[in-house]
């Protein structure tokens, strides 16, 4: 019963405040507040620690340490190298050392002012280029290779080499991490974390505390905002609530306050790299050869599978016949830097992107022909051994060709430049090609649990988290459709480790396939069940021509008198089981990291961007004009809520690549430390004139024929970057435009003028000379 | 005895004894439970726990949208405090809320209720005529979304936009003559709105000393825009003045006999640009206004604040700088006048005794045909902090010879910076592009900026030229070329 008025079912709780987050759950009596202390430094010895003084503060009834813990001082997801609390090194700003609960959040707050640390402090590295150097590099750095790259660009007529920067980015999830620990009987406790992955939390918690997994029970109402960062760095501050109510036996909330959720978090890995092109002189890329350096920060949390994907991801939507990429996941001292929508797919296409920019330049062709050129064709294989099925790079830059004429805009934009100088405009097209699945295969499962209650009420539980990409809408959908009923019957369940056991987390775009795809499974089973009964009941002998419609029971294509209340009141007086659990895993996905090939991803998302925008050239701002686009959407489930991924990935990739810049000292210390230093878009930024356009046909993959979308519209964003500065290329000046995102206004006005720049301290030297 | 605070909260009457430099935000979540209102960032920068503030006006209640992380307990009383659950139906969904359900204009929902919020007050509260898109939109304009990408807010809004508008369905209810006993007839407001005015009124002011015997407070609160991003956790613990219990401390008078404008030290931003006699003189100050603040901090930010938080950046400050302003500050027994022009001495060192109060702002009327214009870089555009801001007052005679040049810059220096030297250069000069670029050289020599987050000082130096320049080419693009100024 899949309706065309599709809705985001939370909304109506988000819209009347009436949502509960973890901390909005009126609090148990006796619960009492943690706050985390964390390194001052970002490098150094930990020789001490005095809480003398935080003990005797108001309110205060204990402060962890390292020492207290009664397991495993260990929550390292992927490498055991990150303990809960440092207790001999310091590794980056915030790390955290000790814990301190109170009677209220403020007597916890106040108490983290009055302890002392004796830190030896190192120098800190926050270049991975310099760690790469010092060969301190996590995991082993992999080459992913197609064709033979040396020998093509011996038939290259042009080889351009370059290098490309981009900066992290800050989650700025609204809601801050936070988790609320409960003790229940004995040694056992309940966990309500705010995390993408309540599994990890289960299992760190349970590995800190000594405990089998199943003493610990974690639950995810839902989260206000992820976007990979809580995937698997709420698993920290959820343990600490576990460990403090472990130890006190009364329930234990932590909230981070914003400045140390910006401050001891990590964020989307900055990248740096080199490249190397190869073209022909019409704009045909032959060869492309890549070395990332990724900044892992301290620890290593996702940064091994971040890596990955940048490799999978670093000829983004062409085809390059002949390709080696390098890529390093280097050691810093900056907070370990974590998943964040695109995962690495993003960084690998900024270069790719960068280096085609730089082709045009010396070619003399536009960015977008060079692009069109090289666009991935059906068949084709990408550089990791897979072959395109389905292909749509063409498919969807066409349909934008034809809906939004890209000869015609660009002769619009350069009409519009040749008659102003105060202010240019800058056009840029973008394609996007993005991988479904985890890379990690075995992750690639799921399961689902269907409650039917007498009434005809459902009840679903599967390992989806929400937090804000609607998967509970989306499951909503899924499964009425698969029972047949109406949707106001179904109600998703919180995300329960009781419920729904080592569930994956809720990333990869993929959270709809695989819990939709085992939701739909249930339902079968159930249907079958159901089949059984009522064929008995008709005394039919072929149950495969009962079918299911609109919540009646058809036999042969009639209708019955069997109406979906009848079914399950029948089926609960015949004592047939109304509870049905299913599991899913991925067909047909593998890959072999031995030889990096294989078929890692079940399908792939396409799309392409065109976006405009209008440069001031005098202040070296910039607005966003337009984003045109059309994305490949498969079926869609909820187009409402698909809607909204598109538009708001979006948005936070036009943020990445302008405006949200992440600053870290030398020192390894956050310098835009709260909202007033680090911007995100606001409503202002971002252009009122964006449209979307859906390429919708079946994915034959996806449950009912849809496709993933949480995270490939992220990367349109990046057109923006090149939008920007064929705006400053259409300026009299000779700029340098390095590839170095995000282009802030400061470094758009320093490369406009950059001549300007010295020329205007002449004058204060001579002032100075003067007064000598 | 000290009073306790007394006043509706929703459809309820309180009196509390919480302290009062306590913020609205935490009352609410931690001590009334009412968790709709999120914590976001604690510092005005998301809106995530936006509330209504409702004063009493003429028999009438006035809402105006803040954000309750940097409004303290003490400003409460006598007024009627809306959280996103007082403006719930009892059943089914307010127009704004079933917009952007309609829209989805949510996602994770924890802005949610702040955009509400704001978008209730529009509805309910704001002064224009007809509705219209940009109207919401500056109506949230300090609410941030991280997953919507305000598309779909956008498209709730133009539903909104539609149903007030002629033709719409609820025109009726926007041309009321009072739009929230129409929103409650019309069920789209609970109606405990409409006896609020009759129970404020029963309210009994505050006994508030007078200003000349302030006793010895910790800290004085004014809009709290800033103080409460750097003190919030600290000011529950200590004793606070509520500055804004003092309307006498408000409000903008031109005197023409004196030649100069009066304008109260807590007079806000919002307040200040929405005067018509200042409107007069800067033409686009509501422009500037939108760059600088969003409509909650506006309403809340002011001017006196602005200046003796003494940041070397701050935007009204660099303004008032331009025109010429003189502070009053008032310790009880006499009354000092300082000129702002000599009032910043060093960073964050200002010339104020301790006992000191500034109670007033002087600023003398503009002679016809005076530019005062004001330019400001950020990182983003509307409500950030600047990089380099810069405010002119210029005023050429008809031969185009500059009879009146007041320059200043913010961000280049340790104070709020007045150009000296630059502003006496150009006084009797023919305004021409040779002159400005003289101009701009001799600006060099003043300022001074550092490198920190918000920009390199060779940014800073570029941006202090850009900016000059732009003062020019907004004003006497006839007399200066922009190109030549450009291509400098």
């Amino acid at each position: 019963m899949a309706s065309d008025k599709t809705k985001h079912y939370d909304a109506e709780l988000h819209t009347r405040g009436l949502s509960h987050y973890v901390d909005d759950v009126a609090p148990p009596a006796g619960m009492l507040h943690a706050a985390v202390f964390g390194s001052p430094v970002a490098n150094g010895t930990l020789r001490g620690i005095d809480i003398s003084e935080a003990l005797k503060a108001p309110g205060v009834v204990r402060i962890l340490t390292a020492d207290d813990i009664p397991g495993e001082n260990q929550i390292g997801a992927v490498l055991p190298d990150e303990p809960l609390f440092a207790s001999d090194e310091v590794h980056f700003q915030g790390h955290p050392i000790a814990l301190v609960i109170a009677e209220t959040y403020e007597d916890a707050r106040h108490a983290l002012t009055l302890i002392k640390t004796d830190i030896d402090e190192k120098p800190a590295v926050v270049d991975p280029r310099v760690a790469h150097q010092n060969g301190d590099i996590l995991g082993t750095p992999r080459t992913f290779a197609l064709g033979d790259v040396d020998s093509a660009f011996a038939d290259c007529d042009l080889i351009l080499e370059g290098r490309a920067d981009v900066a992290g980015q800050e989650h700025l999830y609204l809601e801050t991490q936070r988790a609320r620990a409960v003790p229940t009987e004995g040694d056992r406790l309940r966990v309500f974390s705010s995390t993408q992955s309540p599994y990890a939390v289960q299992k760190a918690a349970a590995r800190v505390l000594g405990l089998p997994n199943h003493k610990v029970e974690v639950d995810v109402i839902r989260l206000g905002g992820g976007f990979g960062g809580k995937e698997d760095q709420a698993t920290c501050w959820a343990c600490m609530a576990a460990l403090a109510t472990h130890l006190l036996r009364r329930p234990v909330q932590l909230v981070l306050h914003r400045l140390d959720d910006l401050k001891m978090t990590g964020k989307r890995h900055p990248y740096t790299a080199d490249y190397k092109i190869g073209l022909t002189r019409d704009g045909k890329i032959l060869a492309y050869s890549v070395r990332h350096y990724q900044n892992a920060g301290a620890k290593t949390d996702l940064s091994l599978a971040v890596l990955e994907r940048t490799l999978f991801h670093s000829t983004n939507s062409y085809f390059i016949p002949n390709v080696r990429a390098y890529a390093a996941s280097c050691r810093t001292n900056l907070p370990p830097n974590t998943a964040f929508r695109g995962f690495g797919g993003p960084q690998g296409m900024f270069a790719i992107e960068s280096a085609i920019a730089h082709a045009a330049d010396e070619l003399g062709l536009s960015r977008e022909e060079i692009q069109r050129k090289n666009l991935l064709q059906e068949g084709e294989f990408f550089p990791y051994g897979q072959r395109a099925e389905h292909a749509r790079a063409v498919p969807t830059w066409d349909k934008a060709d034809e809906l939004y004429d890209l000869d015609a805009w660009r002769a619009r934009v350069d009409a519009f430049n040749a008659e102003n100088t105060a202010h240019k405009k800058g056009l840029a097209a973008m394609p996007v090609c993005f991988g479904i699945s985890f890379t990690a295969t075995f992750l690639n499962q799921a399961s689902a649990l269907l409650h039917v209650y007498t009434d005809g009420s459902v009840s679903l539980s599967t390992g989806g988290v929400e937090m804000g990409q609607g998967i509970n809408s989306k499951l909503i959908g899924i499964a009425a459709r698969a029972l047949s009923v109406s949707e106001s019957r179904i109600k998703v369940e919180t995300t329960n480790t009781t419920r729904v056991a080592n569930m994956s987390p809720s990333a990869a775009s993929a959270t709809t396939d695989l819990n939709g795809s085992a939701t739909v499974l249930a339902a079968e089973e159930l249907l079958d069940r159901f089949r059984t009964l009522i064929a008995r009941e008709l005394s039919a002998q072929d149950p495969e021509n009962i079918t299911f419609e609109n919540e009646r029971v058809y036999y042969r294509g009639k209708p019955t008198d069997w109406t979906w209340e009848k079914v399950v009141s029948q089926a609960y007086l015949s004592r047939i089981s109304l509870t049905s659990q299913a599991f899913f895993a991925t067909p047909n996905i593998w890959f072999d990291k031995s030889r990096e090939e294989g078929r890692p991803f079940a399908y792939h998302v396409y799309g392409t961007a065109f976006l405009e925008v209008t440069l001031d050239v005098l202040r070296g701002i910039y607005e966003i004009d337009t984003v045109r686009l059309v994305h490949d959407l498969g079926r869609p489930i909820n187009r409402l809520v698909d809607l909204g991924q598109v538009e708001g990935g979006l948005a936070q990739g036009l943020g990445w690549m302008t405006l949200e810049e992440l600053a870290f000292g030398d020192d390894g210390r956050l310098l835009s430390h709260a909202l007033s230093t680090y911007k995100a878009p606001d409503g202002d930024f971002l252009p009122d004139d964006i449209e979307v356009h859906f390429l919708e046909d079946e994915n034959p993959v996806g449950p009912y024929g849809s496709k993933a979308v949480g995270e490939p519209p992220l990367m349109y964003g990046i057109g923006v970057y090149f939008a920007i500065r064929d705006a400053m290329q259409a300026t009299a000046g000779d700029a340098p435009l390095p590839f170095d995102a995000p282009l802030t206004p400061e470094k758009v006005l320093l490369q406009l003028h950059h001549r300007r720049v010295a020329r205007i301290w002449e004058a204060p030297r001579e002032a100075a000379a003067a007064g000598e | 005895m000290t009073q306790p605070v007394t006043f509706w909260l929703n459809d309820q009457p309180i009196e509390t004894d919480a302290p009062d430099g306590l913020l609205v935000l935490d009352y609410l979540r931690r001590q009334r439970l009412l968790t709709g209102t999120k914590e976001g960032c604690k510092e005005g920068d998301c809106g995530a726990c936006s509330i209504l503030l409702g004063d009493l006006n003429d028999g009438r209640v006035v809402y105006t949208p803040v954000t309750s992380c940097l409004v303290p307990v003490g400003e409460l009383h006598g007024r009627h405090l809306v959280s996103i659950e007082g403006l719930n139906l009892p059943s089914g969904l307010n127009p704004v809320q079933q917009a952007m359900v309609d829209r989805c204009g949510s996602q994770c929902g924890f802005c949610t209720p702040g955009f509400i919020v704001s978008m209730c007050w529009y509805m309910l509260g704001s002064p224009d005529h007809k509705p219209t898109l940009q109207g919401f939109q500056r109506a949230f304009s300090g609410n941030l979304c991280r997953c919507t990408g305000y598309a779909s807010i956008n498209r709730a809004s133009l539903d909104l936009v539609d149903r007030f508008s002629e033709g719409g369905d609820l025109h009726h209810v926007w041309t009321a003559d009072d739009r929230v006993a129409a929103l409650c007839d019309a069920g789209l407001l609970p109606t405990y709105f409409t006896s609020i005015a009759d129970h404020l009124a029963t309210i009994a002011p505050l006994d508030e000393e007078p200003m000349d015997r302030l006793e010895e407070a910790d800290f004085f609160v004014a809009g709290g825009t800033d103080l409460y991003v750097q003190k919030g956790e600290h000011l529950p613990r200590t004793t606070v003045k509520i500055l804004n219990r003092h309307p006498e401390m408000k409000g903008i008078d031109r005197l023409d006999d004196d030649g100069i404008f009066r304008v109260g030290a807590l007079t806000t931003f919002e307040e200040f640009g929405h005067h018509p006699d200042i409107q007069a003189i800067i033409p686009r100050i509501q422009d500037y206004l939108f760059l600088i603040a969003s409509l909650p901090l506006r309403i809340r930010a002011t001017l006196s604040g602005n200046i003796i938080n003494a940041s070397p950046i701050g935007d009204m400050t660099a303004l008032l700088l331009a025109m010429d302003s003189t502070l009053v500050f008032d310790n009880g027994d006499r009354r000092r006048p300082v000129p702002m022009k000599r009032f910043f001495k060093g960073y964050k060192i200002f010339d104020k005794e301790p006992d000191e109060l500034m109670t007033e702002i002087h600023f003398p009327i503009p002679e016809p045909g005076t530019k005062i214009h004001f330019e400001k870089v950020s990182k983003r555009k509307c409500l950030d902090i600047a990089t380099v801001n810069s405010a002119a007052s210029l005023r050429a005679d008809e031969q185009g010879v500059l009879r009146h040049v007041s320059l200043t810059l913010g961000g280049v220096a340790a104070i709020p910076l007045y150009l000296k030297e630059t502003s006496e250069f150009l006084l009797g000069q023919p305004l021409t592009t040779d002159v400005v670029l003289d101009a701009l050289r001799i600006a060099q020599g003043e300022i001074s900026p550092i490198s920190d987050v918000r920009g390199s000082a060779d940014y800073k130096r570029l941006l202090a030229h850009q900016l000059l320049c732009a003062h020019f080419t907004e004003h006497f693009s006839h007399r200066v070329s922009p190109e030549a100024l450009l291509a400098s």
